[in-house]
């Protein structure tokens, strides 16, 4: 890696203050970030590390939703009493991200602020109908993710948690990456109080929903429902180890499945 | 007793190190005043260098040296010697392209070295790195071995390899071969692939170089499977330094599956460096370099038909095989496709006649060498695939064509008709064992089952025979390999009866450090506690041909057993002085000297104290000391052999599949220690595994990009991957050597390929599927369900 500078933030105003260095970089967990330094694909002047701000970590109630802290690692919501009594599909799903190194430095908030198209959180996000909280203002989920490794986060802005509606009926099923174990095509639906919603990772450039399935499944819960219900191709992944036709094909199978281990 | 017995599971000796961090590999070694290497690589896969500008690179913070190609070629300095001649059938020699330590004029894969720079740093040497400006022309590249062959294809070679040709080789009476399957009953045809493999051991290569001013003596610590080959090429062919003047250290090494055993460009750049720089350098290999840089395995393109006669017997067997050799030639490149290839194919069976022609390409990727089975799983994968096949066509169980064709338990030595001569084997009993442990007769309920819940469930058998421990040398020679394939080994007897062994060998995972102390408290009667093996010095041992090919325990393991038979026949004559007796009334038996039929006896350690304080000594007779070494050089390859059976299941939904079972029932001769054998299995099959399901090298076809230059796009089998496997053994003894051994480090990669594709292609038979190409990854599944059902359907 190139060398820079470390930073380790003492609280969110500290951290934001920095980044009017356009070239300095904040580090959560560091699973995707320390990485590309490795491979001196990123030359940033500064790390401003997160870990040290207290008020960025921890899960929490709030009435009907949980409050999941931009610092909270992924095994930490995996174990959570709360997530996995107020929504326990989101608590399965931290426990399949990675693998256990990963799953113990990894976050919520490096994981949605990257965006990677085969990431995993994105489609919770998206599937619960999620809230997303920085220090200036909350986003919507569905306003939230906006393109490939894009997001709405403004310049100096700072994912601080993510406000999630508790949904008891939702599965994610994933299909993942025989090499890297991302998702090749990852389904979240979800029966949330605003309405049955499909999120998909992995197949497109960047997180998405199916609408009709959502239509669909709002008429009847079931996988026969949606069985007739492809995706087009157009605009889908297509790499060596999973062509575009076979992430539509494969978005319908999880979509059934995780429908299935709803009912 | 000794508590260190043949036969026994001692645990391994060296895990301790090992498992505790305490291991020393090449990485963790440091010499004083240690500059760093960084190798700038190409990142294009064909390219003409017009000019390479270093100023900035030299001038940056840090930097010692920026070294190029000419600059090497300036001192003579030669290329990388390939190790094995290989003639065309028609007696012309291979074309043996130059292989220049660092690029000269022209790059020819991703990852070719073009400069070295040298700093105090190995970040100072990278950054530097960036300052070097190479102004590259990109022409066309070629990466398919079939692709290069083809009229018109980019020119790796030019003149120097015409048509991409380094050799055609043949083997066999093809004549005879076509008259008998113009006479078969029937004649089986397969088209298939042998995906290429990037070996990754766990231990990225690595390699100090060191000059010393006041001696003139070089130092080169490498990640090395045989640093005796290494001294010898290295010194020899590329930096003209005598052997005596030169130690190569192979310290703990982690993993080789072959890619350790060759010369490569980085050792000889750091000794050759070091003088240079007068100060030690270091290079270490990223994991992405690794990639680009260690020698793949397989890529082979074949072409097979197989006559078979009425009742269901081999005829003849005809191959025609291109392989790919990459840019350049590795050190054992050649022989791979040939005569650990071409030689293997009557596998267990008794064709009388088989033709094999091997066409080898040079094309535009890292050089293509031996991987853990080299030749053998391509052989096997190749023999099985048609066998299954022919049962398909013929309306036969698997097991009972296998049967039907088997060389018999009776019939060894037995004579193939490609050059082996099989010692010994037994395939019916380890078929019928393999059978039963993976309940074959029970197979259909289960796949019934199967059907039940949607799932495509298949079986598949796969028979192997390997030739191990690759001799003799005489044999070897006349082939044209350019080296010895013998061991040597030195048993010494401390005074006080502890004892060293020096081997040739080199372990690098394989437990020799128990397998050989087994060995000496066996043979010698001394607590195994008491034996020290070491490996891996030049400077210690007095030579070695190293590890690879299965060969440790079979031509290493000997040469210790005969240069204990030499200590026991000197202790003898000591202890027939002392005794008062003849030296033939001298019996050895559990560490003891006795004379036949008495009490009077001494033990090794006082045989050992008298040798080396000799006051009563017979001074005539022998030369003080307990100290023997011994050179073995075997008659003949050791044949391992077995059945492995795997059992999948396939979800048409997604094509993923589920390996439910895998059983193996090997013969490896005789058993030193079954747990290290186990473990040797377990990995062998996950290697095989891998390559049959995960594991696929895949290179731009345009480009010559490596596009799978990382774990995120290669995958390397996990254990969530694999299922429990059930193993057993039987014996058959070797017949050449003292112990009976065979080797077993291969095994499993060789038989688990075609195990698991003539599952999946039982499992998706009902659908008329024939074959599937490796890796048999999800998507390929799917879409041959798929396609299958749509042609079902419009039937």
């Amino acid at each position: 890696m190139y060398e820079f500078q470390y930073h380790r933030a003492t609280s969110l105003d500290d951290a934001a203050s920095r980044l009017a260095d356009e070239e300095a970089k904040l580090v959560a967990g560091g699973m995707t970030l320390i990485p590309t330094l490795k491979l001196r694909l990123a030359k940033p002047t500064e790390l401003i590390d997160l870990a040290a701000i207290p008020s960025l970590k921890g899960i929490t109630e709030e009435g009907d939703a949980v409050v999941i802290g931009a610092m909270t690692r992924h095994a930490d919501v995996n174990r959570s009493d709360v997530v996995k009594r107020a929504i326990p599909a989101l608590a399965t799903l931290a426990g399949h991200i990675g693998d256990p190194a990963v799953r113990n430095r990894g976050t919520i908030g490096g994981s949605i602020a990257n965006n990677d198209p085969a990431a995993d959180y994105p489609a919770a996000v998206v599937g619960l109908n999620a809230t997303v909280r920085t220090n200036k203002r909350e986003i919507a989920a569905d306003q939230f993710f906006t393109g490939l490794f894009e997001t709405a986060l403004q310049p100096g802005e700072i994912v601080t948690a993510v406000r999630f509606p508790k949904v008891a009926q939702a599965n994610y099923q994933k299909f993942k990456n025989p090499a890297s174990r991302y998702a090749i095509v990852g389904v979240f639906v979800a029966r949330t109080p605003a309405g049955v919603r499909v999120a998909v990772s992995g197949a497109g450039a960047c997180v998405f929903r199916v609408p009709a399935m959502e239509t669909a499944l709002a008429a009847n819960f079931s996988p026969d429902a949606i069985k007739d219900i492809q995706i087009p191709q157009d605009g889908l992944n297509s790499d060596i180890h999973a062509s575009a036709e076979y992430r539509a094909h494969l978005v319908n199978v999880m979509a059934r499945r995780a429908v299935q281990a709803c009912a | 007793m000794p508590d260190g017995t043949i036969g026994t599971p001692v645990r391994r000796r060296e895990d301790y190190r090992f498992l505790t961090g305490q291991g020393t590999y090449t990485d963790d070694i440091n010499r004083p005043g240690q500059l760093y290497a960084y190798i700038l690589r190409s990142p294009h896969a064909s390219a003409r260098i017009n000019a390479i500008n270093t100023s900035a690179a030299k001038t940056a913070p840090g930097v010692a040296a920026v070294f190029v190609g000419q600059d090497m070629a300036a001192e003579g300095i030669g290329g990388l010697p390939c190790g094995w001649l290989v003639n065309s059938k028609d007696g012309s020699p291979m074309k043996e392209p130059p292989h220049p330590v660092l690029a000269v004029e022209r790059v020819r894969h991703v990852g070719d070295p073009v400069a070295v720079i040298i700093a105090e740093s190995y970040q100072q040497a990278k950054d530097a790195a960036e300052k070097v400006a190479v102004d590259y022309a990109v022409e066309a590249a070629v990466v398919d071995p079939a692709a290069a062959l083809q009229p018109g294809a980019p020119q790796v070679w030019g003149d120097q390899a015409p048509g991409n040709l380094c050799y055609d080789w043949a083997l066999g009476d093809e004549a005879a071969v076509d008259a008998a399957l113009r006479g078969a009953a029937r004649v089986v045809k397969i088209d298939l692939v042998n995906n290429r493999l990037v070996p990754n051991a766990m231990e990225p290569r690595a390699a100090i170089g060191e000059f010393n001013r006041a001696t003139g003596d070089y130092t080169l610590y490498t990640t090395s499977q045989n640093p005796h080959v290494i001294r010898l090429l290295m010194g020899a062919f590329v930096l003209h330094i005598p052997e005596a003047r030169l130690r190569v250290v192979a310290p703990d090494v982690g993993g080789g599956f072959g890619s350790k055993i060759y010369h490569y460009a980085e050792e000889a750049i750091v000794t050759w460096a070091s003088a240079k720089v007068r100060k030690p350098v270091k290079w270490t290999a990223e994991r992405s370099e690794s990639f680009m840089s260690d020698a793949h395995g397989r890529d082979h393109v074949t072409h097979a038909e197989l006559g078979v006669d009425a009742q269901g017997k081999f005829v003849a067997l005809k191959v025609v095989t291109i392989a790919n050799m990459g840019a350049y030639l590795s050190t054992f490149a050649t022989c791979v496709p040939t005569y650990l290839y071409g030689t293997l194919l009557a596998g267990t069976y008794t064709t009388p006649v088989i033709f094999c022609e091997t066409k080898a390409a040079f094309t535009n990727t890292v050089p293509v060498d031996a991987y853990r089975g080299a030749g053998r799983p391509e052989a096997t994968f190749l023999v099985e695939r048609i066998v299954d096949v022919a049962a398909d066509e013929l309306g036969m169980d698997p097991a009972e064509l296998r049967r039907r064709n088997f060389i018999p338990a009776n019939a060894f030595p037995y004579q193939t008709p490609v050059a082996l001569q099989y010692d010994s084997g037994d395939y019916q009993t380890t078929l019928q064992m393999a059978l039963q442990a993976a309940d074959y007769a029970g197979f259909e309920a289960r796949r019934q089952q199967a059907a039940a819940r949607g799932k495509y469930r298949g079986i598949g058998i796969a028979t192997y025979i390997e030739a191990c421990g690759i001799a003799p040398s005489a044999v070897v020679g006349s082939l044209g390999a350019r080296a010895g394939l013998f061991e040597s080994a030195e048993v010494r007897v401390h005074p006080t009866g502890s004892v060293t062994v020096l081997t040739g060998s080199h372990a690098h995972g394989q437990g020799h450090e128990t397998t050989f102390a087994q060995l000496v408290a066996d043979g010698l009667g001394v607590p195994i506690d008491q034996v020290e093996i070491v490996h891996g010095d030049t400077d210690k041992i007095a030579f070695g041909m190293g590890t690879y090919g299965s060969r440790s325990l079979a031509v290493g393991g000997t040469a210790i057993v005969k240069a204990m038979d030499k200590v026991i026949a000197k202790g003898k004559k000591i202890a027939a002085h002392i005794l008062e007796a003849s030296d033939a009334d001298i019996e050895f038996k559990d560490g003891r000297f006795t004379v036949a039929g008495t009490d009077r006896s001494l033990g090794i350690g006082e045989i050992a104290l008298t040798a080396y304080v000799p006051h009563n000594f017979p001074h005539e007779e022998l030369e003080p000391g307990l100290d023997e070494t011994a050179f073995y050089d075997p008659k003949n390859f050791t044949f391992p052999s077995g059945a492995h059976i795997a059992e999948i299941e396939i979800d048409p939904d997604t094509g993923r599949l589920e390996i439910c079972n895998f059983t193996a029932s090997d013969d490896f001769g005789r058993i030193i220690n079954p747990m290290i054998v186990a473990g040797q299995v377990h990995g062998g099959l996950a290697q095989g595994i891998g390559q049959a399901v995960l594991e696929g090298c895949v290179y731009d076809k345009t480009t010559g990009q490596l596009l799978t230059g990382s774990y995120n796009d290669y995958a390397m089998p996990r254990a969530d991957d694999l299922p429990n496997f059930s193993l057993s053994t039987h014996a058959t003894l070797c017949t050449h050597n003292p112990l009976g051994v065979k080797g077993c480090g291969e095994a499993g990669a060789i038989g688990a390929p075609a195990a698991i594709a003539n599952a999946i292609v039982d499992a998706l038979k009902p659908l008329g599927l024939r074959h599937v190409e490796m890796p048999a990854t999800p998507e390929k599944l799917w879409r041959a369900i798929r396609q299958h059902q749509s042609g079902a359907a419009a039937e």
